[in-house]
């Protein structure tokens, strides 16, 4: 199984690869990828640089074209489109039907990803890119339960990429509204989710409050570490029920999953969090580069020391695992 | 300036029934729908939990029925995730079989409607004209938008497919977010697979409130939605100007057929009871007491504000 790593900085890509990344993910610094955030991503000149240091290296560097053109922009995308082709991305990670169909008919030759905010979550929606647009990969949505994932590898004319470690959605990529309804900034449009630019902070009596526009995300009790206020992780109050009512402020973590992953017929393991700093970024790839390599060979899978990377000290397998739902 | 190009009368369309309503309840809502409510077309099916369409399904015909001799353009709207086996098949049937117009709120249905005539739901991802270009050149004839999109994207998208039906979700409360995992039954210590059908006991969605008591979203089964309600009543104007063909009504309790003759009398215009500012607002204001309305996607602002009059971007 591939191990693809995200690189948010040219450092952070020099870091995956170093620490043996088959391929690293990376788009351009500008609204035309999911992970738009400040000081973030690559600029034309050093995508080029990147894809050149990567390839020296043999490994292959997929590029995020993947958030949903804005209507009346959607040149902007194009370019990003033609730019990453020019510099010799190795495949195209995109979600949105027209940037797809614009993609397979100017580079018929450039190798498409379909990306996990197309929200493909069965076989049929697969197909109809896969016949429309040639897609060569799907990135599976995180909501899927193991069998489920094992099904589709079986059934789609194409490799399956899943996400193995980092951020968890509880929704379905793609299709979730929840940041812009708050903050009017969304993933779908914007490529931010719960963006810093809208939280707060503020002590409330010893208590620490965390905040996400207008509304209150959480409160912290004395001592109790203040996780960031993305949205889904939040606690609230349903009728007699207060808490984590949607998920705990976990994230993921499936190295444990990794020989049912290759069982399943799995293409590639994927690590989310482009907006994460080169030690992470080489500490989680090392660790997973040790679990294949184990896995490959035969081997127990080592303990992966990915504890202490994990959002507020605690994983979960999250979908993957029967009884989530 | 006004609608679409095949009519030039802004229609209203009823959006499928979100909630998991008693059978006999469902049933004789879209019975006074059919023969009270003045809107053109309904769109009707189980989207939200494939689980919930055994429920009723022993109503369907005879409200399709009902609805087609009010003269009621009928869509039959498709599952919004699809994950099971057993929801492929129901699809793949819905999609082959119908001979009425189905509304794709999957991808997935759409490998069946290719070059068939079809209708596009809200749940599936047209944020630009690229995309809608591409999906009614495949055959699609209506396309209700994502919620989300703001007025400059609803304008540059109904320009460029003029052939095709172009509706924004234009009242009730706005689906924000599905997941694999029901968020009812887990509030009920439950799972997806042994729900008991508890969403049942939330005839428009559980209140989820933030901590400090303020009304923020609403959770059914394994959608989620937002607390407010979707209101353009004061947009309608700007609305039909963009070229949007058709506004579309988001059943929820309290008197819908009252709400849809409120946004028709507003898009006639004319000597309506509405004419003065915020007449049409203060009205659904009192026909659905006690909620918020919003509209702030459509300002390109954050959704839970509401900006009503004030000028789009």
């Amino acid at each position: 199984m591939e191990l693809i790593c995200p690189a948010g900085t040219p450092a952070a890509l020099r870091a995956a690869v170093d620490a043996g990344a088959d391929a690293v993910y990376c788009g351009f610094n500008d609204e035309t990828n999911a992970r738009n955030f400040p000081g973030l991503n690559f600029s034309r000149a050093e995508m080029r640089e990147a894809i050149a240091y990567a390839h020296a290296q043999d490994a292959r560097v997929l590029v995020a074209v993947n958030t949903f053109p804005r209507a009346g922009s959607v040149p902007l995308w194009e370019r990003a489109v033609d730019d990453a082709v020019a510099a010799g991305a190795d495949a195209l990670i995109v979600a949105d039907i027209g940037l797809l169909a614009y993609a397979a008919a100017a580079h018929p030759a450039q190798r498409l990803h379909l990306s996990v905010q197309a929200a493909a979550a069965n076989p049929d929606a697969i197909r109809f890119y896969r016949e429309a647009f040639g897609i060569r990969r799907v990135v599976l949505p995180r909501v899927l339960a193991m069998h489920e994932i094992a099904a589709i590898a079986r059934a789609v004319p194409c490799e399956t990429e899943v996400f193995v470690f980092g951020g968890l959605c509880v929704m379905e990529e793609g299709r979730c509204s929840l940041s812009s309804y708050a903050t009017g900034r969304s993933p779908n449009m914007h490529g931010v989710c719960s963006p810093a630019s809208h939280v707060g902070y503020r002590d409330e009596g010893g208590r620490m409050v965390s905040r996400l526009g207008d509304f209150t995300i959480n409160r912290f009790g004395p001592g109790e570490p203040a996780a960031y206020p993305t949205l889904c992780k939040g606690r609230f109050r349903a009728g007699e029920t207060s808490g984590y009512l949607f998920e705990e402020p976990v994230s993921l973590d499936a190295a444990a999953l990794l020989p049912a992953l290759r069982e399943a017929g799995v293409t590639a393991l994927k690590i989310e969090g482009r907006q994460r700093g080169r030690a992470y970024i080489e500490a989680v790839v090392r660790a997973f580069r040790r679990a294949l390599d184990a896995l490959d060979a035969g081997r127990p899978i080592p303990p992966g020391g990915l504890q202490a990377l994990t959002e507020g000290q605690t994983s979960t397998e999250g979908a993957y695992r029967k009884g989530w739902r | 300036m006004t609608g679409s190009a095949t009519t030039g009368r802004v229609e209203l369309t009823l959006g499928p029934v979100l909630f998991n309503w008693e059978p006999a309840a469902w049933r004789d809502f879209y019975l006074r729908i059919a023969d009270e409510a003045p809107v053109d077309t309904v769109a009707i099916g189980e989207i939200v939990c494939s689980k919930r369409l055994a429920l009723y399904a022993e109503h369907l015909p005879a409200v399709l029925d009902r609805l087609a001799a009010a003269g009621k353009t009928v869509l039959l709207s498709s599952l919004i995730l699809v994950t099971l086996d057993r929801e492929r098949r129901q699809m793949e049937e819905l999609a082959r079989s119908s001979d009425v117009l189905v509304e794709a709120n999957d991808v997935s249905c759409l490998t069946h409607l290719v070059g068939r005539p079809h209708a596009i739901g809200p749940f599936v991802n047209v944020y630009n004209e690229a995309t809608a270009r591409f999906l009614a050149g495949r055959g699609a004839r209506r396309i209700c938008l994502p919620p989300e999109l703001p007025a400059t994207s609803i304008a540059a998208i109904a320009a460029a497919v003029p052939e095709t039906r172009i509706e924004v979700f234009a009242f009730g409360r706005v689906p924000l977010a599905i997941s694999a995992r029901c968020v009812h039954a887990r509030l009920h210590g439950l799972t997806k697979d042994t729900c008991r059908f508890v969403c049942g006991e939330d005839a428009d969605g559980l209140a989820v409130d933030t901590l400090d008591g303020e009304p923020f979203l609403a959770v059914n089964g394994v959608q989620t939605l937002s607390c407010s309600m979707a209101n353009l009543v004061e947009s309608l104007d700007a609305l039909a100007g963009m070229g949007v063909a058709s506004c579309r009504l988001s059943p929820q309790t309290g008197d819908m057929v009252a709400a849809a003759r409120v946004f028709r009398a507003v898009l006639d215009g004319g000597a309506a009871p509405y004419a003065a500012p915020g007449a049409a607002r203060a009205e659904l204001a009192r026909l659905f007491p006690a909620v918020q309305f919003a509209d702030g996607f459509l300002h390109a602002a954050p959704g839970a504000e509401y900006r009503g009059a004030a000028p789009l971007p």
